[in-house]
């Protein structure tokens, strides 16, 4: 279990922030840049000295501010994949990997790097320069290097952001791979909603150095406790079976049964992103009026937060899903929890994710 | 094809008059003396041991600045503490004290009547007419050239590098000696080649601080100067010795930094 209790004054703002993470968890920080996400990652890597608070690490206490005793990073060895990646840019790809490896033979240290680069698919990136990588293998080669370590916790900060969409989506991929069989607390820092749903098993939002809201991602679309944070959680994840549909499309079975329809190509797992206002609400009865939106999916109504003018919608199909509609709208088809309705989004609303699996023995 | 601009007119000829002004001298070092008089005139001893002499305490003065100065730029680069920005002024200030005054306030300080004379003379160190002064004085004069050169490297750094070694196991010295060095090495060595230039060419604090005794004190610029009164042709050749030297370190140094293979 990695628990962190940190306070400590930042250039503009207090951090003041607690979380606890269980080990083969994923917890992301979400919120916006200059909230303290990644002061919090640097107070755990013992890399920002708190002014007060607990740190600790699988029973090790790494930081007590009442005794002011403090674990030196070194000792920590948390498994940190930094903001652009940081890898030295003086050693080969290898080298940056067998960094972290210690009181072992040269040569013994190079068969190890190989290995992880070769688990990450660029073992024949080994003698590459970083400058000579592209932005996916980069991330690869910093993944390697932080699991090298065998680090006591999992760190990762903004580690899809440098890349572009495709290379993110790939990244993604893998990342949540790593994430699953991860047997260590890990915390991932990201300003993308989407992104902190797809990977991590809870999302804690940040703002101007507290966590103000922690739950689900789907119980964050669906409640969340502040237009900040309805705000920053735009974003409902459908995670389900895809297979090929009419042409440039493909059909995503959910668990619970229902089929919808997003653009892009997948075959096996996949996952669909969808932002709350781009979900349209329809009463179930009767059959809907000739729309172009290609997907009408039955959902019930399981909870409404008000956000001004706006209403956040909570709906079950049952997987759960987030819309965001007005509240004379939300009048005028007299919405209310166990109401009956339809979800509406045209395919092109959505975005696919391909290769997403759902995490599983999760809590 | 658009015209140059006037001014990218007139910048060329400053460019042209800078050069043409500077190169000159040197020029003329190699061209006023036929070689054959040049190489002739270095058969001498006492040509020999001031050149002996430079090279030795000038790399003596070199290894104590990279030495001492290499921790010292990577605190200064690395550290926020109180009184940071006093230190580099501090460190740069012998860079723009004219010679002659360093060579007086060396004697002020170290001489046998300086503030730490007496105890330099109880531990039995003595500086004052001594090759061990020509190394203190190169070392006064050399030192901004190396640390303000590695000060700018290492703060050039990027920090999370840093954190990256830190985070990876690696100690404060580990992380200095496997990243912050190695990171910065185009910076170090173009402040060391700086620095040994400065110090094989340095004469006033020398002069002032250690004498002209040769075999002891008197350095190859040292040398020119007692020449140049009898021998011209003498002083011509030390002289095309030191350019040849120093330019052979500005060139090597070059050679060596853009993107030379460290580890692989």
């Amino acid at each position: 279990m990695l628990s962190a209790e940190v306070r400590a004054p930042l250039r503009a703002i207090d951090l003041d922030a607690s979380l606890s993470v269980a080990p083969g968890s994923c917890l992301a920080l979400a919120g916006p840049s200059g909230a303290g996400k990644t002061s919090m990652l640097h107070a755990i890597a013992g890399l920002l000295r708190p002014s007060d608070g607990v740190i600790s690490c699988g029973g090790l206490t790494w930081f007590d501010g009442a005794t002011g005793r403090s674990v030196r990073p070194e000792q920590r060895r948390c498994g940190v994949v930094f903001q652009d990646y940081a890898l030295f840019p003086h050693m080969s790809a290898w080298r940056n990997v067998a960094y972290g490896l210690r009181g072992l033979r040269r040569s013994e240290r190079r068969l190890k790097a190989v290995e992880l680069l070769d688990r990450f698919g660029i073992a024949a990136l080994t003698d590459a320069r970083p400058a000579e990588l592209s932005g996916g293998e980069r991330q690869r080669v910093a993944l390697a290097r932080a699991l090298a370590v065998d680090p006591s916790a999992l760190l990762l900060d903004e580690p899809l952001s440098a890349l572009d969409r495709a290379s993110a989506d790939a990244a993604s991929r893998e990342l949540s791979a790593v994430l699953r069989e991860a047997e260590v607390p890990c915390v991932l820092v990201t300003h993308d909603f989407a992104q902190a749903s797809l990977l991590a098993d809870e999302v804690a939002v940040m703002d101007r150095g507290s966590i103000v809201q922690r739950g689900s991602a789907a119980d964050l679309a669906a409640s969340p406790a502040s237009a900040f944070v309805a705000e920053l959680t735009g974003a409902s994840v459908l995670r389900g079976v895809a297979r090929p549909g009419a042409a440039g499309t493909c059909e995503l079975t959910l668990p619970g049964g229902a089929t919808v329809v997003a653009i892009g190509a997948a075959t096996g797992p996949a996952a669909v992103v969808l932002r709350p206002w781009d979900v349209t609400i329809e009463s179930a009865s009767p059959a809907g009026p000739a729309s172009s939106a290609r997907n009408h999916v039955a959902a019930r109504v399981t909870g409404l937060v008000p956000l001004g003018g706006r209403v956040r919608v909570a709906l079950a199909l049952p997987e759960p899903l987030a819309a965001e509609i007005t509240a004379q709208a939300a009048e005028s088809l007299a919405l209310r929890p166990g109401a009956e309705v339809r979800a509406t989004w045209k395919a092109t609303a959505g975005r696919l994710v391909p290769g997403l699996p759902a995490r599983q023995g999760r809590s | 094809m658009t015209r140059p601009s006037a001014f990218t007119l007139v910048s060329m000829a400053a460019l042209m008059l800078t050069l043409t002004f500077l190169a000159l001298p040197i020029v003329a070092i190699f061209t006023d003396v036929a070689p054959r008089d040049l190489i002739a005139s270095l058969d001498d001893p006492a040509a020999l041991d001031a050149l002996r002499l430079s090279l030795l305490t000038s790399g003596l003065a070199l290894s104590i600045i990279v030495l001492v100065g290499t921790p010292a730029a990577w605190l200064l680069a690395t550290r926020r503490f109180r009184g940071r920005a006093l230190a580099t002024t501090l460190v740069e200030l012998p860079l723009v004290v004219p010679p002659a005054a360093a060579g007086i306030g060396l004697l002020a300080a170290f001489g046998p009547l300086g503030v730490v004379g007496s105890q330099l003379d109880a531990a039995g160190i003595r500086l004052v007419l001594e090759t061990a002064g020509v190394v203190a004085a190169l070392t006064f004069v050399a030192s901004p050239f190396y640390l303000r050169q590695a000060q700018a490297g290492f703060a050039a750094v990027d920090p999370r590098l840093l954190d990256a070694s830190r985070t990876l196991g690696a100690s404060e010295l580990m992380t200095f000696l496997r990243v912050g060095v190695p990171a910065s090495r185009a910076a170090l060595s173009a402040g060391a080649a700086l620095a040994w230039g400065r110090a094989l060419g340095e004469f006033g604090a020398t002069l002032l601080f250690a004498g002209s005794l040769r075999g002891v004190t008197q350095t190859a610029p040292l040398a020119i100067y007692e020449r140049f009164g009898t021998d011209f042709t003498g002083a011509l050749a030390l002289s095309a010795v030191l350019v040849l030297l120093a330019a052979t370190i500005l060139v090597a140094v070059r050679l060596a930094t853009p993107e030379a293979d460290a580890e692989r």
